[in-house]
């Protein structure tokens, strides 16, 4: 045997093990973001799978007495008009600069994608909905907690008056800022998962977000996407590139 | 292996390690190594320790670690009040770009931690029906007296074979990372994850928050080490070679 067959044989054993094991793994295959070969993606996908899997599956985040609340920090893009800051995007800073000193009179939020009725929302229209407070934790991948009340329309409420289509599996969130992210149906449908526009019983500070941010509370902070503009729901992984989490070496999912 | 060689022997004599026993110990190993590194490096992003649920910089920590940069880092904005009638709970924006290299860190650590989780319980389920934890890591009845426990201490420089007959104090140690150490690790590490709280509340409840769960994760973390301390310096009084063959090629020695 050469040594190019060696390495073919084991090449082929590898792909089998590693397909064999994928399967066995992942189940659909197509539910989940791209690992591109690396093996901390698949870790990060096996730990989304087993905690899919083996969750209760609409559990709720612990809510909190208003005397719980405790300080925050605001870090990340605390302006996205500000051009210093860590993921400054210049187009969506000027928008946000000029929507703002309107007091975000003229902001919408563009729902579309995978929905029957795509369209858009004033601050107003949202707040027409059935609001939900909720006193939850947020944690961040740092290592750090706290405590907040947040105000705002259920996301469920909002898809269902999209319409949202049967095929539709992950809703992706664009920011004023360089950030883009996504989470799946099942979080999207969490009855704790809120677009909020009020915090601690104000309007939402800029620093934390203003006008709206999206909660993800069984998430790490990172997943909680603060001055959004725009929702899309997709029947497939979008992978944002640099945009979003993947691409910058993070996980997509953190549940954990 | 066959129940002739593992009848007890006489001093001196060992039965070397099983190969269930050499392979799982250095898939621990290695991915223990791996969780201490990792781990460690996503502590440096934040070394700030609390007890209770909830703890950032904005509060009063309980153990603050001078392992990063980000030490008492003094990047904050004047901090404004989180409510409008004041109190104390405030918000502040930081200026600091602090370390932080999570993005790896992180999903290293949760990769090692399921090999742990899956080796762990390979370990446990071949230990339980082998009656390799029984028989080896459990100190006997009558075993745990003060007098048998000096004996074992003074006998400690002399050179040992691979594998059981354990002495005590080994036995107790190897004990106390099966049946303590890891396991705490395992749960203090759930306690910390959103999901898991949210599916299972009493997890961070046992541990009095997310955050006690954090602070017992990192004192483990330092007792794992002086395990990890103690176990090298005993393999290399008791034979540094001799034990190392035992633990990979197997054998008696």
């Amino acid at each position: 045997m050469t040594t190019g067959q060696v390495i073919i044989s084991r090449r082929a054993i590898m792909t089998g093990l590693t397909s064999g094991a994928g399967l066995l793994l992942a189940g659909c295959p197509d539910t989940q973001p791209p690992n591109y070969g690396n093996v901390l993606r698949m870790a990060d996908n096996l730990t989304y799978r087993a905690q899919r899997l083996l969750l209760p599956r609409q559990a709720l985040a612990r809510e909190y007495d208003r005397r719980d609340i405790t300080s925050i920090p605001a870090i990340g893009t605390t302006d996205p008009a500000d051009p210093h800051g860590e993921f400054y995007d210049a187009a969506g800073g000027a928008a946000y600069e000029r929507l703002r000193s309107g007091g975000f009179a003229h902001w919408r939020l563009t729902i579309d994608g995978s929905v029957a009725r795509p369209g858009s929302y004033s601050l107003d229209e949202l707040k027409s909905f059935p609001a939900r407070t909720q006193i939850t934790r947020h944690t961040c991948e740092e290592g750090w907690s706290a405590i907040a009340e947040w105000t705002g329309v259920p996301l469920r409420r909002v898809l269902e008056a999209a319409g949202v289509k049967p095929t539709a599996r992950f809703v992706n969130f664009y920011t004023f800022d360089g950030n883009l992210d996504s989470i799946d149906m099942f979080d999207a449908l969490h009855p704790q998962t809120i677009l909020a526009y009020g915090m601690n019983g104000r309007e939402l500070p800029i620093a934390h977000g203003a006008p709206l941010r999206v909660r993800v509370e069984r998430q790490l902070g990172y997943k909680s996407l603060k001055f959004l503009h725009r929702i899309s729901v997709t029947d497939e992984f979008y992978d944002p590139g640099k945009l979003g989490p993947l691409q910058n070496g993070w996980a997509w999912y953190v549940g954990i | 292996m066959s129940s002739q060689s593992r009848t007890p022997t006489t001093a001196g004599a060992g039965t070397g390690h099983a190969r269930w026993i050499r392979v799982t110990h250095w898939i621990l190993a290695a991915s223990v190594l791996t969780l201490g590194i990792s781990g460690f490096t996503i502590l440096m992003a934040h070394p700030r320790l609390y007890w209770g649920a909830v703890g950032n910089d904005l509060t009063p920590a309980l153990i603050e670690l001078p392992v990063s940069r980000n030490y008492r880092h003094g990047g904050w904005e004047v901090s404004t009040a989180s409510f409008p009638d004041g109190g104390r709970a405030v918000s502040s924006i930081r200026t600091y770009d602090i370390l932080n290299e999570n993005s790896w860190a992180r999903s290293l650590h949760f990769l090692a931690a399921w090999f742990v989780v899956v080796t762990g319980a390979i370990y446990l389920l071949a230990g339980i029906f082998s009656g390799h934890l029984r028989r080896d890591l459990l100190p006997r009845r009558g075993e745990l007296t003060a007098r048998a426990m000096w004996n074992d201490l003074t006998a400690h420089k002399r050179p040992a074979p691979g594998g059981p007959p354990y002495g005590l104090l080994q036995k107790g140690s190897y004990c106390a990372v099966v049946f303590l150490g890891v396991p705490l690790m395992v749960l203090t590490g759930w306690a910390m994850s959103p999901a898991m709280n949210a599916a299972y509340p009493f997890l961070s409840g046992i541990f009095g928050g997310t955050q006690s769960a954090r602070t017992i994760h990192f004192c483990v973390f330092v007792a794992l080490i002086l395990f990890f301390v103690a176990h090298l310096v005993m393999v290399g009084l008791s034979g540094f070679k001799r034990q190392m063959r035992a633990m990979t090629l197997g054998g008696h020695t």
